[in-house]
């Protein structure tokens, strides 16, 4: 038998993207995108340390299109990872694996996440 | 590193299309993965038209139709037809089930069929389940125990005992959750998968078993149970209706608290 000759089968491109999967591949993906915010954090910190001019211009970028909405996603990065986090701790404690249970957790980690990220901002826009 | 790309020698071609007599009253197409490893070619789907007013109702009896009636090549394992041998597992309408209990009503549109996936493939929809049983032997699943039984009677176990083996021991080893699970798909060659655990899970909490310790020794490992990440497409695809991933998750428990 040629075993080595084997095809491997489709598994990415037909697995069915429900709740479950999708929402752990976002957790995923958040982090990341949360760990490159850091990096810019880190940026706005050293502006801010190196002098008004440098501190302006980046506070311009990030009040322009491009970093406004980045901003705007890392925000919700931010909730929806930390929200889905403490889904995590539910589970490292043996809370919440039944499926439907898994489920309702899942939807409604998504609805604080976008609920958190809509009210920072509208905090955050009244108090500019 | 985990590879999102299929090989290129497994890379899915177009196939070919058997249509329905015409008299057929109500037609459901079956894609249906195909590969034949004496010809060299890359796999392909291939469509079959199905009279599903000729044909029973369940995933399997279309695919026994497929080939008893259009295409006798067409190769899968099924034993029992009623979901307690595992045989007729395959990837269904996106997720893996057994072919047997998944009623073709219950799928919208065509009813798209591929093998167990990322496993390889040693024809149509039989995948080589070599690795996955090597990994259900290396968890030992079977009674160690170093004090002699009773001299007058069997080990026994309070009917409560009895309850928390109950469901992991109704794994039929179908492999439908190793093989739905992302993490097992890159890592399968260190990481244990679902099924393995589960299995090693249901004699972690046997009362009668007396190499505990040995278990979790075995399990306390980044790869061989800590690459789960609860993505819960284990649990979600279980034709038995079990709980991989809370098992996993109690494992997991076991190992924190022993460290106490």
């Amino acid at each position: 038998m040629a075993r080595a000759n084997r095809p491997l089968s489709p598994h990415l491109g037909i697995y069915r993207w429900q709740i479950a999967n999708t929402l752990s591949i976002l957790h995923r993906m958040t982090g990341v995108f949360l760990a490159v915010g850091a990096v810019v954090l880190v940026g706005w910190l050293m502006a801010a340390a190196s002098g008004y001019e440098a501190y302006a211009r980046v506070n311009a970028w990030l009040q322009g299109p491009i970093g406004a909405s980045l901003l705007l996603g890392w925000t919700f990065c931010f909730f929806y990872h930390l929200a889905n986090g403490i889904r995590h701790l539910g589970w490292d404690l043996g809370l919440g694996f039944e499926k439907a249970r898994a489920r309702q957790t899942g939807q409604l980690v998504v609805v604080i996440a976008v609920m958190l990220t809509l009210g920072f901002w509208a905090l955050a826009l009244a108090g500019s | 590193m985990a590879e999102f790309r299929l090989p290129t020698n497994s890379r899915v071609k177009q196939g070919k299309t058997h249509k329905a007599p015409g008299d057929a009253s109500r037609v459901r197409r079956f894609v249906v993965y195909r590969y034949d490893p004496d010809s060299g070619d890359n796999p392909c789907t291939d469509t079959y038209e199905v009279d599903l007013d000729q044909c029973g109702p369940m995933v399997l009896d279309g695919l026994i139709k497929i080939k008893n009636e259009i295409d006798p090549t067409l190769t899968f394992r099924r034993s029992c037809r009623e979901g307690i041998c595992g045989s007729c597992a395959m990837n269904v309408d996106g997720v893996n089930t057994l072919a047997c209990t998944q009623a073709i009503d219950d799928i919208e549109g065509d009813v798209r069929i591929y093998p167990l996936p990322h496993m390889p493939v040693v024809k149509d929809l039989v995948p080589d389940l070599t690795n996955f049983y090597a990994q259900y032997a290396s968890i030992k699943p079977w009674l160690q125990t170093r004090t002699p039984a009773p001299p007058d009677s069997e080990r026994l176990q309070t009917k409560e005992e009895q309850e928390r083996i109950n469901s992991p021991s109704a794994c039929i080893l179908c492999a439908c959750c190793s093989t739905s699970c992302p993490s097992y798909w890159w890592n399968s060659d260190r990481y244990l998968g679902p099924a393995a655990l589960l299995a090693a899970y249901r004699w972690l909490v046997d009362t009668r078993d007396e190499a505990t310790g040995e278990r979790l020794d075995h399990l306390e490992d980044p790869f061989r149970l800590y690459r789960c990440h609860t993505i819960m497409n284990c649990t979600n695809a279980c034709p038995k209706d079990l709980n991989p991933a809370r098992a996993i998750g109690e494992i997991k428990q076991m190992l924190a608290v022993r460290r106490l």
